[in-house]
């Protein structure tokens, strides 16, 4: 393949040479008059850890949802591997790759953990249509959840229903969730939201331990938190993208300092 | 003794129980009137086990669930009257047109969600009911299908009230260990995925309306397979079967006896059954009785009987069985 072949395919490389993993053309969602996304290009490589800043309302968790698919665009397309996931849906995206987390905790409040490990477990395989076979009589999805739980050293609560496990527990769990099958692309939605500090240094660990080969997009609200975690640092406002960028150069970007501080 | 010894006890225990009643109702009652209701419960029981695959397991509450009984029944009773067809080729079209039908309404009423739900089934299940009452060339109309005989099944007669049992509660427990067997499978362990947050489903790669279709489907199959009982018991099938209210009754059955539980629905039908003919002894409006046990429950033991008989079980095993 040529290069104008190659960047047909899979965008433009960044800097570093790295290929592409999402691009939106100009994505727009609107709500009755609202429009909620508006016009938004962007463009993330892969293993890329960027950090998605905003004030309450600028419309990164609507992205976020046009991204995993539980919203559909209005207006414009989505990339994703090169390949146009604009009018696919959500779970198909989720067998691309593509795991997200939720702003507010989304889990399985009635089921036990490992209950809630195993349904993530399966959620990629052919066995959650078995209807006759005991799902005990499927060990690989109970082992691999508690593998998966072992890493954080929740291995104990396995039996705990999750209604009933403290808000830092459910937290983990919820990225512990997306975390099944090493996604290409992982969506985290405010993942240290309402954390203890001490809580929120962990959760911050856990992430930094992922393989360096998954691309990360993180909503965060805590800077220090987002300064951490990411390389690079996209901002929104009012649905649209204000400043995009590596750190230090969004810090001292003037519309993003107008935003955070007010006027001068 | 643990949870699961304790259980398979039960099972074991209610299993040998359905097995003596015909005799028990003989010898203690001196008539076969337990029997016969026992029966309706059998049928209405598996109504109510496929319900519980929507209500209990989905979340997803079908006021037209009976409707496919009623299927099940005009089907049986159509394709011997009317088309002369032998007994097991009419019992296995019931099962295709039940199931059939379900496929159909399904794709209608799988759009909806909670209440809404509830009233596209409902309006699905008032249609069946038109069908029937309208449509006089196929259905006689008012005046309903009657058959002649129940059929015989090698040596036993079914008209015999006591065969007729023991072959209800075959099927019955065919039924009921198949949709045991869903509830413990993957698949029935995703459903209550999808009731518990259907986004989160969605996210993890759940195609949560396929798994919800099949659901319906599987509900419709076997409320069908009730309806192949209703016809040789009842020997009748009119429209006022179709009607709102039985449909109402076994929505009741199933949040009676505990939605999402096992055994649950199948007790709450033989609570309904057992009730409905008792009052009907003493008022016609029995239906005011049935609603103020629906309200007791709700505020007492709002997850049904089952809940109630588990906090009863508890009680008496930590009392007599634990060892402190």
């Amino acid at each position: 393949m040529n290069r104008r072949g190659h960047e047909k395919k899979f965008g433009r490389s960044d800097q570093l040479g790295r290929d592409e993993c999402l691009r939106s053309e100009s994505l727009t969602k609107s709500f009755g008059g609202l429009e909620a996304v508006r016009d938004v290009s962007f463009h993330i490589a892969k293993g890329e850890r960027r950090a998605i800043l905003g004030p309450n309302g600028a419309g990164k968790t609507t992205f976020f949802n046009l991204v995993a698919g539980d919203l559909s665009p209005t207006r414009g397309k989505i990339f994703f591997l090169g390949e146009d996931i604009t009018r696919v849906s959500c779970h198909r995206r989720a067998h691309k790759g593509i795991a997200r987390t939720f702003q507010i905790t989304n889990l399985f409040f009635n089921l036990s953990v490992l209950e809630n490990m195993v349904l993530a477990v399966q959620a990629l395989e052919g066995t959650k249509y078995s209807l006759f076979r005991s799902i005990t009589a499927y060990p690989h999805l109970y082992e691999r959840s508690m593998e998966l739980l072992a890493q954080v050293s929740l291995d104990g609560l396995k039996d705990e229903m999750i209604g009933n496990l403290s808000y830092g527990v459910q937290r983990q769990i919820e990225v512990m969730l997306a975390l099944t099958k090493e996604p290409n692309l992982l969506l985290l939605d405010e993942p240290t939201a309402g954390l203890s500090p001490a809580e929120a240094t962990m959760m911050v660990k856990m992430l930094k331990k992922l393989p360096p080969s998954m691309t990360m997009m993180i909503i965060e609200h805590d800077m220090d938190v987002a300064f951490e975690l990411a390389e690079s640092i996209t901002v929104f406002h009012f649905g649209e993208v204000v400043a995009e960028g590596d750190k230090e150069a969004v810090r001292s970007n003037q519309t993003v300092q107008e935003i955070y501080l007010g006027f001068k | 003794m643990s949870k699961r010894w304790s259980n398979t006890l039960f099972v074991f225990g209610a299993f040998i129980f359905f097995l003596a009643v015909p005799w028990l109702a003989l010898g203690i009652v001196g008539s076969t009137y337990i029997t016969q209701l026992l029966v309706q419960a059998m049928f209405f029981g598996i109504v109510a086990l496929s319900l519980n695959l929507l209500l209990g397991y989905l979340g997803l509450p079908s006021l037209g669930h009976a409707a496919y009984m009623g299927i099940g029944a005009y089907t049986v009773a159509i394709c011997i009257t009317k088309f002369h067809m032998g007994i097991v080729p009419a019992c296995l079209m019931a099962m295709l047109v039940a199931a059939s039908a379900a496929a159909l309404f399904g794709l209608v009423a799988l759009r909806a969600k909670e209440v809404y739900f509830l009233m596209i089934t409902l309006a699905l299940g008032m249609l069946v009911w038109g069908l029937a009452y309208r449509w006089v060339s196929m259905t006689s109309g008012d005046n309903g299908i009657s058959l002649v005989s129940r059929p015989q099944i090698g040596p036993f007669p079914l008209d015999n009230i006591n065969n007729y049992y023991y072959f209800a509660f075959a099927v019955f427990c065919l039924c009921f260990y198949i949709l045991y067997r869903i509830k413990i499978s993957p698949f029935g362990h995703s459903l209550v995925g999808i009731k518990e947050s259907e986004s989160r489903m969605r996210t993890l790669g759940y195609n949560c309306w396929v798994h919800k279709y099949i659901c319906f489907i599987i509900a419709g199959f076997f409320s069908g397979v009730a309806g192949i009982l209703f016809i040789f018991y009842n020997l009748f099938i009119s429209p006022s079967t179709l009607e709102l209210i039985t449909n109402l009754e076994a929505l009741l059955m199933v949040s009676l006896g505990g939605p999402g539980t096992v055994a649950g629905p199948f007790i709450g039908a033989i609570f309904i059954v057992f009730l409905k003919d008792f009052v009907s002894i003493y008022t016609e409006r029995w239906l005011i009785i049935l609603g103020s046990m629906y309200i007791l429950i709700m505020l007492y033991a709002p997850n049904g009987l089952m809940e109630a008989f588990k906090i009863v079980r508890n009680f008496f095993f930590r009392k007599f069985f634990s060892k402190e």
